[in-house]
């Protein structure tokens, strides 16, 4: 077995440390703990963060790659850690079109029956409810309710201590989870798709996408955002012109062309060298992480000029003023005095455009410039699901399970962002 | 809100019956087509135009001297403006005339001689227009006169002229107009004699008059002639049977010189006022309306009257209804509206709906429509049988396939061990399951390039690829996967692991597969390499780098496709033979497939009548093939038509695009038929407005009793 | 405010070049002008020569920024970025590469563009106002929550939903309009558009006017009014809602002239023949002459936008002077 760290699990691990970093440093500042401890008072927070942060294990999971070893050499196949835990659902694939805890095809096919003589039937799945001699509702209640009691107890178990929003969020997640646990054993609880993939699979592994294109955006966005706001809004001058300039320039086109263009530009540039890439999951990280920063490139301007306008404020206060007569350099009056103060304005905006870019990604996808077709994410998924809607009878389950995932990621993210935001806004009066 | 939110109910309410009826009420009950196309047409220019969608269109309204028979299989050539088949003569290299039976390498020169029908007429256009004292009207305008003009029924005037021979010659010439892109320049000006140095004659005098109108009718092509009124003579290089093909096609259509003239004028093209945007031809159709991004609607020429419903057809034509209208005069539909449908769902419901006649395009959303009985036939489900929808199929003459490329180091080249795993991956990769579930059945997997309705295709044992099938029970039933695994193992890829490096065997795949739909083709493709245990990597791009890759020979599995220009073998052995590689000599060898045997094969076979000595060339041939396996066959699509009851005539033909003249429709049933399928339902409306009606009063109460506490 | 307006023209002026040099810049590192040929000119039998002769004639034989060969200006003049940009700021947009006039093309698509965007924009505006005032007036309450966690709801419902779902119900199982089109008796073909444009703003938008109107709500003119014995609505109608203009104004009135520009996803769903739908066409055929128009014709709607932006804080504030 050989780890691999693809371009992307770098990021993520980047981004993690910076947030322990953080987290290291706010723990030990009572005033910056202050809002969080704010943000920790709120029921819907923490709930909503408890959902997020099941997301975000799925995604970690996913991002721990390794290349299995074969007699000498390497698979060329990466997989992750969630892949492995993940195994049957991977590998369990049946022929095409099944519906959730189906235990047959969705569509009638001739086969040969033993007298030899030709029928049309519903084929029998090859893994789904295999156990069984025939389709049985019973199975299913019953598969379900043992892994609800068991989540349940396992919930009670662990959120017995919280406080009771929490405790009723911890409990339902664990019932939902051992109920599906138990039936993704024999089932494919969200039924398969056109090549008899598992659906719950499929979007399992769209989190780390979605994931992924929210916040590795924002490391893009972050740097480009605080430098040129802030030295815009500070120095002033030339070089407030020359920023505002850029990023007239870049607001004032169309974002979807210019991510198109970059989208195609940087296509070329992975078609025109594939020694870059010994694998296919390579290629398409790259891709993804190529992504990330275009939607950063087209994303930042917004931020900047918040700062800008903020920094412009700012340096108009006495104490920046009696700095900089006393000859403090500018530097040290950006790091020490301004920086820190528009610190909440990152944060919200951060909080805030994650769920943006998680939508982004499926409109980008349908309009042909979002991830690789090869890769899993939620705009591939509804992309390949629009045309089943108009099958005759309909697959719903493909479109319906991307809709169910996403609305939770991305209300849970709304959610926590609000909370985030109501902490910090100084505007917001509390009382 | 709530107020707005009440007048567009009131508005929707009171809407007509037919609510979601996206066509006019004044069109009801009229003998209109309504049909779909789902990309607009780049050129409608008959030198220019050359892909399906465009063809759609001009072949209605352009009338080249042959077409296919609408009824008769095999496809076969009948006269359409032609008065009859023109007739051959062979001459050699002196242009003295040699007997019809002279041997191939004897004949320097083929000539063709065209009668045209006499009194012919084009579509009514201002081009033709002519003043009192016999003078074209609209022949020297300013643009001052354009000012109100934006298509051509703008001009106040319109006129016609019957078609001569003459204006076949012009439109031969203009295969060679630099001033034109020209897709078939390249195959013609081998063929049609003297027509290189015509484009070059042309060149020069564009050069030296680069603004003024060209008037081909200065220069003389030697190849094209015009003896009388009527008839006019095509000498083309050497024995060329197919030529006939190239005359059904838009490309030999009449062009009026007048037409040209009329668009050459100052202001016109500012307009889009372009033989390529309107043409003008003698069919049975005009185009009246050109919305290329909404609608174009094909009236009927009120001047066509050459042609009538043929008598005869196949034994069960006659049954099946499709000889009923016999001898009546074409067209039989006044007027077809296209209206543009680029998304599948919206096409598809408007089909049951009734709003789109037929329904051509095959796509995902088809297929559920459609299914394949105990006997392999295929059918409509149930509820569409209810609807009267009936189903007619056909096999394309295309083919769809999966090169190899011959230059690769790992996949291409004659050595063995190329061989046996090309052999390998062609048994492993199970088009019958693709066809069964991406085509639901519709289509057959391939045993070679030809397939079938093409001379050179064989049913039945004779024709299968032994390398791939066994002939088992009377049907092909492929060979095992173990099979694939042994020939895998002595190509030196033992369980896809490479015997001298022990790295495990990977393959690219290039598509263009980006869009909807394509990603579970590409899961599929690679569920058949990992029955063998090797990886395929899938690297889909855009289209010009894909292009860019084939061309330079970068590749080592694609996908691509072929539609046939015309019904022969030659047409689909060319794609392999060797001075057609893409990478050597641009041409349309995407494999860069080169086996000396073939191509001196394919020389012998390219220009021989069909007979069976022909067929022992092909057979040969295909025997090189299959064991070069430089293609996974694939398979051939199988062409369909949803139509509604109130259509008939229909009958698929994948070579005549001219079809439209031979449907007719019943107006009245589907008036009748559409507004029983399309009842609204009306109780969302009543209920939201209900809904709103409670909520506002409820929030109104409440904030009274709000001011009330806190006066 | 005359001369205010000139300043801010001639200022758009470097913008608009800085747009054409990087909409320039990103197509032709990724596109050369053979493959924009080819792209043209099909997959069926394509010579070398038919390549060259396209490129002759629709100008992309020349060098792309700097012409080594040329004298003097020709240096530059010389060039396809010359060609391509220097008539467009004249508003001369050329013809697209396959040969169509791209101002007819534009003229003939504003209109079905306008149908849809400008009632989804009016419609949506008097929407949103009124469903944030609700909220507003009802604040505190069961009813605000509920109307927030509906607003959070929506917004986190990826457009696509909307528009797979609305189609589904109302057009396919409801019979009521038509599923996509667009024609003459345009009403029926705009509804449904229209509609599901309105629902797919109304969570964001919704929940960020209740925001400034909260805000207007909490200041000190608010609570003096209150006390003169004003009822609530009143307050809410006169006061808040004229105060609260402004940071409205900057959100608004920068986008009217985009709606122009059409809505890319709205209108490739539902067939409607507007410049969204063309934007979208002519990514894929990869026009460029197409895109460098819209996107010229983007930033200048653009930078329109900010200047009645502007302007409108004048007619909304008096205080506000344009120097």
């Amino acid at each position: 077995m050989m780890p691999v760290i693809l371009w992307s699990d770098a990021l993520v691990f980047l981004l993690l440390g910076a947030c322990c970093v953080a987290f290291w440093h706010i723990r030990r500042h009572e005033h910056l703990l202050l809002p969080w401890r704010r943000v920790g008072r709120s029921a819907v927070a923490m709930c909503s963060l408890l959902v997020l942060s099941l997301f975000v294990l799925v995604g970690l999971l996913d991002t721990l790659h390794y290349r299995v070893a074969l007699n000498g050499a390497y698979s060329p196949e990466v997989l992750s850690v969630f892949d492995k835990l993940a195994e049957p659902l991977r590998l369990h694939t049946e022929k095409t079109y099944s519906a959730p805890l189906a235990v047959a095809l969705y569509a009638k096919e001739s086969t040969t029956d033993e007298q030899g003589r030709v029928v049309r039937t519903y084929p029998r799945l090859k893994y789904g409810g295999a156990h069984l001699p025939e389709a049985s509702g019973y199975d299913v209640a019953r598969r379900a309710l043992t892994g609800a009691i068991a989540g349940v107890l396992a919930g009670l178990l662990l959120g017995f201590k919280a406080r009771r929003a929490i405790g009723v969020t911890v409990v339902i997640l664990a019932a939902l989870i051992g109920m599906t646990l138990n039936l993704a054993a024999v089932y494919h609880v969200l039924g398969t798709d056109k090549v008899g993939q598992d659906v719950l699979y499929l979007s399992l592994k769209s989190i780390r996408t979605g994931l992924i294109i929210g916040t590795v955006t924002t490391l893009v966005t972050l740097p480009l955002a605080l430098f040129l706001g802030v030295a815009a809004g500070y120095f002033r001058g030339w070089v407030d012109d020359v920023i505002q300039y850029v990023y007239t320039v870049l607001s004032s086109i169309p974002s979807v062309l210019l991510i198109a263009a970059a989208v195609l530009m940087m296509q070329v540039t992975i078609d025109t060298h594939p020694n870059w890439f010994d694998t296919a999951a390579s290629r398409a990280d790259l891709r993804l992480v190529f992504l990330c920063l275009i939607l950063g490139m087209t994303s930042w301007t917004g931020l900047c000029r918040l700062l800008r306008g903020e920094t412009l404020k700012l340096r108009e206060m006495e104490y920046i003023q009696a700095a900089q007569s006393f000859g403090v350099s500018s530097m040290r009056i950006l790091s020490r005095h301004i920086i820190p103060n528009v610190m909440h304005i990152i944060l919200i905006a951060l909080v805030m455009d994650f769920s943006g870019l998680v939508l982004a990604e499926a409109v980008l996808s349908y309009v042909g410039v979002g991830v690789d077709p090869s890769m899993i994410s939620f705009g591939t998924m509804i992309n390949g699901a629009r045309l089943e809607m108009a099958r005759e009878p309909m697959v719903w389950w493909a479109l319906a399970a991307a809709f169910g995932f996403m609305l939770t990621l991305v209300l849970s993210a709304n959610l926590f962002a609000d909370a985030v935001r109501d902490a910090f806004d100084p505007r917001l009066n509390r009382s | 809100m709530k107020s707005l939110a009440g007048i567009l109910l009131l508005l929707l309410l009171s809407a007509c019956d037919e609510w979601n009826n996206p066509y006019p009420a004044s069109e009801a009950g009229q003998s209109i087509l309504y049909t779909a196309f789902t990309e607009r047409p780049k050129h409608l220019d008959p030198a220019q135009a050359y892909s399906e969608n465009e063809y759609e269109f001009i072949s209605n309204i352009y009338a080249p001297p042959l077409q296919y028979h609408y009824l008769k299989r095999p496809y076969q050539l009948v006269p359409q403006a032609a008065s009859l088949m023109p007739t051959v003569t062979y001459q050699d290299a002196q242009h003295r005339s040699l007997p019809d039976d002279a041997p191939a390498d004897r004949i320097a020169y083929s000539v063709y001689e065209i009668h045209i029908k006499p009194g012919m007429r084009y579509q009514p256009h201002p081009a033709f227009a002519r003043t009192h004292d016999g003078r074209l009207e609209y022949e020297h305008l300013t643009p001052a006169d354009l000012r109100d003009v934006h298509v051509p029924g703008d001009f106040p005037h319109s006129g016609t002229r019957v078609v001569n021979a003459a204006d076949y010659v012009n439109q031969i010439k203009r295969l060679a107009n630099p001033q034109l892109h020209l897709p078939i320049f390249g195959v013609m000006s081998e063929y049609i004699v003297g027509l290189k140095a015509y484009a070059d004659t042309l060149q020069q005098a564009v050069q030296m008059h680069p603004d003024a109108f060209l008037d081909l009718s200065v220069y003389p092509l030697p190849g094209a002639e015009v003896v009388d009124d009527t008839t006019y003579r095509i000498t083309i290089h050497g024995k060329y049977p197919q030529f006939a093909y190239w005359l059904a096609m838009p490309f030999f259509a009449p062009m009026p010189p007048e037409a040209e003239r009329f668009y050459a004028q100052p202001g016109m093209r500012e307009r889009n006022l372009s033989l390529d945007w309107w043409p003008v031809g003698s069919g049975p159709y005009f185009l009246s309306e050109n919305n290329p991004n909404r609608r174009m609607v094909l009236t009927k020429n009120p001047y066509f009257d050459s042609e009538r419903y043929p008598a005869e057809g196949e034994a069960e034509d006659d049954k099946a209804g499709l000889l009923a209208d016999a001898g009546k005069a074409l067209p039989l539909i006044d007027r077809v509206v296209f209206t543009l449908e680029k998304e599948t769902i919206p096409y598809w419901n408007k089909f049951l709906q009734g709003y789109f006649d037929a329904s051509g395009i095959s796509s995902d959303s088809f297929d559920q429509a459609v299914q394949v009985s105990v006997g392999g036939e295929t059918s409509v489900s149930d509820e569409m049988r209810e609807q009267g929808i009936t189903l007619s199929t056909s096999v394309a003459i295309s083919t769809m396939y999966t090169g190899f490329n011959w230059l690769d180091p790992v996949v291409g080249g004659s050595s063995e061990r190329a061989r046996k795993l090309r052999q390998a991956i062609a048994i492993a990769v199970d088009f019958e399951e693709f066809v069964s579930i991406f085509a639901n059945g519709r289509g057959i997997s391939a045993q070679s390039p030809i397939p079938p309705g093409i001379f050179g295709y064989l049913e039945g044992e004779a024709g299968i690829n032994k390398l791939v099938y066994d002939w088992a029970g009377g049907q092909a039933v492929r060979k095992p996967i173990a099979e694939a695994r042994r020939l895998l193992a002595e190509a030196g890829y033992p369980d896809g692991v490479d015997i001298n490096t022990h790295q495990p065997l990977v393959i690219n795949l290039d598509t263009t597969a980006t869009g909807v739909g394509n990603k579970s083709r590409l899961d599929w493709m690679r569920k058949q390499f990992e029955k063998l245990n090797v990886q395929l990597v899938v690297r889909s791009t855009d289209y010009n780098r894909f292009q860019d890759k084939v061309r330079r020979g970068d590749t080592q599995m694609f996908y691509f496709g072929w539609n046939a220009d015309y019904p022969d073998p030659e047409n689909f052995l060319f794609l392999l033979h060797g001075p057609q590689g893409k990478v050597s000599y641009s041409g349309e060898n995407a494999a860069n497939y080169s086996n000396p045997d073939y191509d001196r094969l394919f020389l012998k076979m390219k220009n021989m009548e069909n007979s069976p000595a022909r067929q022992a060339i092909i057979d040969q041939m295909l025997e090189i093939l299959r064991r070069d396996s430089p293609w996974l066959w694939g398979y051939h699509p199988k062409n369909y038509v949803l139509q509604h009851g109130w259509l008939h005539n229909v009958k698929p033909s994948v070579m005549a695009n001219n079809k439209l003249k031979y449907w007719r429709l019943d107006a009245k049933s589907r008036d009748a038929l559409r507004a029983r399928w399309n009842q609204p339902s009306r109780w969302p409306l009543w209920s939201a407005l209900v809904l709103v009606l409670l909520s506002g009063f409820w929030l109104w109460r409440v904030l009274q009793k709000k001011e009330a506490c806190s006066r | 405010m005359i001369a205010y307006l000139i300043r801010r023209l001639i200022y758009a002026i470097p913008i608009l070049i800085g747009v054409n040099l990087l909409t320039f810049a990103l197509f032709f590192v990724v596109n050369t002008p053979d493959d924009m040929a080819r792209m043209q000119l099909g997959i069926k039998r394509v010579t070398p020569e038919a390549i060259e002769k396209w490129k002759l004639q629709k100008g992309y034989d020349k060098p792309l920024l700097v012409n080594s060969r040329a004298a003097g200006a020709g240096q530059l003049t010389d060039t396809i970025f010359w060609h391509k940009s220097a008539s467009m700021f004249v508003l001369d947009f050329g013809y697209s590469d396959d040969g169509r006039s791209i101002s007819h093309e534009i003229a003939t698509r504003m209109g079905p563009s306008l149908a849809i965007a400008l009632p989804t924009f009016l419609i949506g505006l008097a929407c949103y106002v009124s469903f944030a005032l609700l909220m507003t007036l009802f604040r505190a309450t069961t009813l605000d929550i509920a109307g927030v966690a509906l607003c959070v709801v929506l917004m986190s419902i990826s457009g696509l939903f909307y528009i797979i779902g609305g189609q589904f119900l109302v057009s396919k199982l409801w019979h009521l309009v038509p599923i996509s089109g667009y024609g003459d008796g345009g009403f029926k073909f705009v509804v449904l558009p229209v509609i599901i444009g309105v629902i797919g703003g109304i969570g964001s938008s919704s929940r960020w006017y209740r925001t400034i109107f909260l805000e207007e709500i909490g200041r000190d003119y608010v609570r003096t009014a209150r006390a003169k014995g004003l009822s609530e609505l009143r307050v809410l109608f006169t006061h808040v809602l004229k105060n609260a203009m402004i940071p409205i104004l900057t959100g608004v009135v920068v986008v009217i002239p985009l709606l122009f520009m059409g809505s890319l996803l709205t209108e490739s769903f539902f067939g409607i023949p507007g410049l969204g739908s063309y934007t979208i066409d002519a990514i894929n055929a990869q026009d460029f002459s197409v895109v460098r128009a819209m996107v010229f014709l983007g930033s200048l709607l653009y930078i329109a936008g900010l200047i009645l932006t502007d302007i409108s804080y004048t007619m909304v504030d008096p205080r506000v002077r344009l120097s």
